[in-house]
């Protein structure tokens, strides 16, 4: 490690250049509140003698989902982020994406980071065609831009090969054309700083090439891209530099072949 | 500050940076804290461009509420009716409340007071659960906030709408026709959806910190509508209470709207020549636009003031 560590230092004397930072994430805490944690909340006579004991929230338990970390990502990096279920990647992203305030340290990005998903946004009772022009909106373009849009997403997700499938709502699709129309929809709009959690392993195996094709794209035109995947293999094809989480801490951050294969090999440095 | 400590740091500042700590780093390239609260203005202008947004939402909302039921959005129309239905009988015809109303009007009287008040029941329901309710597409996309209880109360307006070719019709059946006081239904319903979007943002900057609230609304919702005289009129029952009693019930916004609005489709209710008639408090016009305006901007400030924490439940 420290091999390589000198190597790099060797070569940033040689290059000597100040790089860009697009997300600097200085000591972090994110904290959830989780209501009706606790035991018996729904009882009366626990919440009575919650009441009269203590003045608040028994059943509200805090999480402590991120404890520190730090790091700075800077122009045209790809960046991996690796880690157990539950080990606080996907609430960092988030949390860079400022949709979770923190409770400690700061952010600071460069222009406004998304998140590539619009699941939530769309509605299954609806028919695919409405829930693209629903998605486009959410994600902040405009009608004109939807529709110059429309036809691109839908042929992209493949929804329409096997028929007129867009025209029926969406709780009839198979989970897999749910997944290709979502994943059509978020990748319609380019980014600055991308992050993308586990996006990549959805539809059969041409739709997985076509995403693959459209994420190389994005990170073209995206300064920063982050990747959150429990497959190494789409870590180690897409990003250069991965940084490993563990139950909220920092445990390693490098370049990607030397991280992920120390994470596979389960050493913790 | 200083957290750069291991060895091998592909975060570490080079070049020219080096030895910069992550704050100093951020301030030199000018980032922005990622989620801070805006200001005020430029929240405006964001929440303006998310218009298109709040207007599909609103209505794809509408759309898939009624998906299940075969009569589909007749719904929207029926159960209000059933309700006036019941109301006309218990408190109409039972308790005889229809004979302090010029002939026949009592109907349209009654219909007028349980659709609008009603428009602001829900609009304050669903502004109570609008963050709760949403919190997964919070924490996924970026969109001022507001947008939500707005949408909510789009929904609730759309609803209402359709309502009214119901209530003109329950108008017209009352024999009461058409005259130029209808024009004054638009202003009305205006400053009663500003009044319903106030209180559905502070409803819901409530709602999104304390859950228990929406097990309390409900009640809240209902004192409000007997308080309000929404089925029965008030002012006949407490023309001997003190004056301030009286002050105090022609303030309320709910009755300052049902007055508007009632005044508006049916002026025959308030002709002071027929030997039964409502008399219309004084000043209502004035009550609506404070209320409408006041409640809006306090409703907008409140709301924006919590923006960045909304995401956490």
């Amino acid at each position: 490690m420290a091999d390589t560590d000198l190597s790099k230092r060797d070569l940033v004397r040689d290059a000597d250049v100040a790089r860009q930072p697009t997300v600097v994430v200085d000591d972090v805490h994110i904290v959830y509140r989780v209501h009706g944690a606790g035991s018996g909340k729904g009882s009366a006579t626990s919440a009575m003698s919650r009441i009269i004991s203590r003045k608040r929230a028994a059943g509200v338990r805090e999480v402590h989902a991120v404890k520190g970390i730090s790091f700075t990502a800077y122009k045209g990096e790809a960046i991996g982020l690796i880690g157990s279920n539950g080990s606080g990647k996907s609430t960092m992203l988030a949390a860079i994406a400022g949709l979770l305030p923190t409770e400690k340290g700061g952010i600071y990005t460069n222009g406004q980071p998304s998140l590539l998903g619009v699941n939530a946004a769309l509605m299954n009772e609806l028919t695919g065609e409405r829930n693209v022009i629903l998605g486009c909106l959410a994600m902040g373009m405009t009608p004109a831009q939807v529709k110059a849009r429309y036809q691109e997403i839908v042929d992209f997700s493949g929804i329409n090969d096997k028929g007129d499938f867009i025209s029926l709502p969406m709780r009839t699709y198979s989970s897999g054309m749910g997944a290709r129309l979502r994943f059509s929809i978020a990748a319609a709009k380019t980014h600055d700083v991308l992050l993308i959690d586990e996006a990549l392993a959805t539809g059969d195996q041409a739709f997985q090439q076509r995403s693959k094709k459209r994420i190389d794209e994005l990170r073209g035109s995206a300064g920063t891209v982050f990747l959150v995947s429990h497959d190494n293999n789409s870590i180690r094809e897409v990003c250069e530099r991965t940084i490993w989480i563990e139950a909220g801490e920092l445990v390693m951050d490098g370049p990607t072949e030397e991280v992920v294969g120390r994470y596979e090999r389960g050493e913790r440095p | 500050m200083s957290t750069v400590s291991e060895p091998v740091s592909l975060s570490a500042p080079r070049g020219a940076d080096a030895g910069l700590t992550p704050k100093q780093l951020a301030d030199k390239y000018g980032l922005a804290v990622s989620g801070r609260r805006p200001g005020l203005i430029s929240y405006t202008k964001q929440l303006w461009a998310r218009r298109h947004f709040i207007w599909a939402f609103a209505t794809a909302r509408l759309v898939a509420q009624y998906t299940d039921a075969k009569l589909g959005q007749l719904w929207q129309v029926v159960t209000p009716l059933l309700n006036c239905g019941v109301f006309y009988l218990v408190f109409g015809v039972i308790l005889k409340s229809k004979d302090n109303f010029p002939e026949g009007t009592y109907i349209a009287w009654l219909c007028i007071g349980v659709f609008v008040f009603q428009f602001t029941q829900n609009a304050v329901q669903s502004g109570t659960r609008a963050i709760a309710d949403n919190l997964g597409l919070i924490r996924a996309l970026h969109f001022p906030r507001a947008s939500l209880p707005i949408a909510f109360t789009v929904i609730q307006l759309q609803q209402l709408l359709i309502s009214m070719v119901v209530l003109v019709v329950t108008v017209l059946a009352a024999g009461i026709a058409p005259g130029r006081t209808w024009l004054l239904v638009l202003p009305a319903l205006f400053l009663q959806t500003l009044f319903n979007t106030g209180v559905s943002l502070v409803m819901a900057r409530i709602g999104s910190k304390t859950s228990d609230i929406s097990q309390l609304i409900p009640f809240v919702m209902r004192a409000w509508m007997f308080l309000s005289g929404v089925m029965f009129s008030i002012q006949d029952n407490i023309q001997h209470w003190p004056k301030y009693i009286q002050t105090l019930m022609a303030i309320n916004p709910a009755s300052v709207y049902m007055d508007l609005l009632r005044h508006a489709f049916a002026p025959v209710i308030y002709n002071k020549h027929l030997p039964a008639h409502q008399t219309l408090p004084p000043h209502q016009w004035a009550y609506g636009l404070a209320w409408g305006v006041g409640m809006f901007v306090v409703g907008y400030v409140f709301f924006w003031k919590a923006e960045e924490e909304y995401g956490r439940g």
